[in-house]
């Protein structure tokens, strides 16, 4: 066991699985003998060399194309897109090939393929490397979604979206990546996708949240915890397959639910929680199911802090639904 | 290639040459300011910086008119400055402020100016080069003589995108000159791990298209090409794809440690192939005294720290204004 950060872990994952199986392979652009923008990959060049540890050229459609066809035909690859914001040229390719593989040929072929892919804001880095786009992944059918918030889940979900047989969106909180530090076993070890996980027990709000935007549920938790009321905080880990049963029994003790998330409120994925909940546990609602989020506009560079639902954006939400 | 050199340097009147020399050493300056501010935190983001290809933007803008359009990518603020953008609203972009030439929107690799004809700043690769293609479509629709240039990185001319827009200018022969400016790395990655051929104009006489190929780090070579282009786009003669050879000094970004390349490669390369050397050289070579040529220096550097001053003072970008701007009709 050693203290690693997200970063770590996610390289430590990556090793562990190419080590284990000699079908994975990493590609990407940079992802080689520089170990990519973040270093996730660094020194995995070193160890596998060119054959499995792929600079490719600055062409996503590309990347992600030859990812889909070495996973129909066999091979685990785990394509790296340098930012999700430039995951849009290869949007096609994860939408009409990788997505729907399975289901056009009849279960025949499948899609074993995690693409790896920073995202949200917090680096200032405007309206082209902060972007959240998980809802346009989670709305086409045929995908995983996954999300961790810390180093530990990071490890466990990257090596078991790399051993699931269908494809898998990893987005990684570029935010957290070096910012938290915790426990991580050097081991290989896997968490099962599709589980969320109470990380904070209460009594009044159930707060639904994943990623980066864990910790500042969280804190908002923290806050209003002086005020008296008890938030019980619910971190996704994975998004699609939703873990529905966890988030509705958190509901039907608490009556109340916020969602936060980073990505733009209009058709975010805070909308289909809530929903779905709703349609299960109406009856137990005290307050009307609520949303804090990023703002129906581009995301901005200088005025992030406005822009995230930040901490000092939720608590004022949690205390009017724990007071209404 | 010879003959056009000796050519342009024969026929460069001095002024001309000092527009060059006071134009590149603005950028450089400008940009050496930034990235010291970057440092201070007074920039956010990322920071890509032209040093080392100023030659190009500023050839370019030589053998253009100002009813011609220009448009780029992240690495833009050279093209800001050359095509008429304020150094004050350039600096105040980069630092976020209202001021700024995008409302302090964009940032440094959004940088727009529509009175000057500079369409952009564009942070995804490969994203303009269609855009470029309708920009000259228009010229052609209105009829009118102006051209587009449309400019790109090396790592750019792998991506769907760039083929996209060249396909479609060759297909209609439309007024547009496509300009790599290959400076020999995508990001960290060098050309020879992700480009099999060596000469990026290859891809030309596949889209029919016209094509040239030079070094880059003289502004008067630069121009004798690039008008060559530029003329033909404007006798109706369609596109040309050019690949400029160029190198930037600093890294890719100012996030970019460098680690990919030696230090003795970048030295080598700033010592034989400045761009604002060779400016100042071409001055003295003209009869510039060293006296005349401080005095441009000394010009450059105060509109430098009066930007500088003006970005810092200015106001931050408006909270209003991320939400006026996402549709016609301002506040959502
Ligand atoms: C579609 C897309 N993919 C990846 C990136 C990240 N990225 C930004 S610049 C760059 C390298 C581009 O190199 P090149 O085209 O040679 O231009 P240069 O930066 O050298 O001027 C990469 C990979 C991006 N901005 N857009
Ligand atoms: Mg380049």
């Amino acid at each position: 066991m050693t203290q690693k950060n997200m970063v770590q872990a996610i390289n430590e994952a990556l090793r562990l699985e190419m080590q284990r199986d000699g079908r994975v392979v990493v590609l990407g652009e940079d992802v080689g003998k520089v170990g990519g923008v973040f270093r996730v990959t660094q020194g995995l060049w070193d160890e596998f060399g060119d054959d499995r540890v792929i600079d490719t050229p600055l062409n996503e459609a590309g990347i992600i194309g030859t990812a889909i066809g070495m996973a129909a035909y066999g091979m685990r690859p785990v394509p790296e897109i340098q930012f999700a914001d430039f995951i849009y040229p290869a949007f096609d390719q994860i939408v009409s090939e990788a997505a729907k593989y399975r289901y056009r040929s009849g279960g025949e072929y499948t899609c074993p393929m995690v693409i790896r892919t920073p995202y949200g804001g917090g680096i200032k880095g405007g309206a082209y490397h902060s972007q959240s786009p998980e809802a346009l992944f989670i709305h086409t059918a045929g995908l995983k979604v996954v999300c961790p918030s810390n180093p530990y889940d990071a490890k466990g979900l990257l090596a078991a979206a790399i051993q699931d047989d269908d494809p898998v969106l990893f987005f990684e909180p570029k935010r957290v990546y070096r910012a938290v530090k915790m426990d991580v076993p050097d081991e290989a070890y896997t968490l099962p996708l599709g589980e969320a996980k109470v990380v904070r027990p209460g009594e009044d709000v159930t707060v639904v949240a994943w990623g980066a935007m864990l910790y500042e549920a969280l804190s908002a938790a923290e806050t209003v915890e002086a005020q008296g009321i008890s938030c019980e905080v619910v971190d996704l880990r994975t998004l699609w397959p939703l873990d529905l049963e966890s988030i509705v029994r958190s509901v039907e003790k608490t009556g109340r639910i916020v969602v936060v998330h980073e990505a733009p409120k209009a058709c975010g994925f805070g909308a289909e929680i809530l929903q779905l909940v709703t349609e299960q546990s109406f009856l137990h609602f005290q307050a009307p199911p609520a949303r804090v989020t990023g703002w129906d506009t581009p995301f901005p560079y200088t005025l992030e802090n406005e822009y995230l639902p930040l901490a000092h954006r939720i608590v004022p939400q949690l205390i009017a639904t724990a007071n209404y | 290639m010879g003959s056009l050199e000796t050519t342009a340097s024969a026929q460069v009147p001095g002024e001309q040459l000092e527009r060059m020399y006071r134009s590149m050493l603005q950028i450089r300056r400008l940009e050496e300011e930034a990235a010291r501010a970057y440092v201070q935190g007074k920039i956010g983001g990322f920071l890509h910086l032209y040093i080392g290809q100023e030659a190009i933007a500023v050839g370019t803008e030589a053998a253009l008119r100002k009813t011609d359009w220009v448009i780029t990518t992240y690495r833009d603020h050279g093209f800001a400055l050359t095509r008429g953008t304020s150094s004050r609203a350039v600096m105040a972009e980069l630092f976020g402020k209202d001021a700024g030439c995008s409302r302090g929107l964009g940032g440094s690799m959004h940088m727009f100016d529509a009175e000057n004809r500079f369409l952009g700043g564009h942070g995804i690769v490969g994203g303009h080069c269609a855009l470029g293609s309708g920009v000259a479509f228009r010229s052609k629709y209105l009829k009118t003589d102006e051209v587009t240039v449309c400019f790109f990185g090396d790592g750019a001319t792998n991506i769907g995108g760039f083929h996209e827009g060249l396909s479609l200018a060759g297909l209609w022969k439309l007024p547009i000159v496509f300009v790599c400016e290959n400076n020999l790395y995508s990001m960290g990655t060098p050309l020879d791990r992700t480009l099999p051929a060596r000469d990026l104009t290859d891809k030309a006489p596949g889209y029919s298209m016209a094509r040239d190929r030079f070094d880059g780090h003289d502004a008067v070579v630069v121009q004798a090409h690039m008008s060559e282009a530029i003329e033909r786009a404007r006798r109706g003669e369609g596109p040309t794809l050019i690949e400029i050879l160029t190198y930037r000094f600093r890294g890719h970004s100012m996030s970019d440690p460098g680690k990919y390349r030696t230090s003795e490669e970048v030295e080598e390369r700033k010592a034989k192939n400045d761009p604002v050397r060779v400016g100042r050289e071409r001055l003295s070579n003209a009869g510039f005294s060293e006296a005349a040529i401080a005095a441009i220096d000394a010009q450059v550097e105060e509109e430098v720290q009066d930007a500088l001053k003006f970005a810092d003072e200015a106001a931050p970008a408006l909270e209003s204004s991320m939400r006026e701007f996402v549709l016609a009709g301002g506040e959502l």
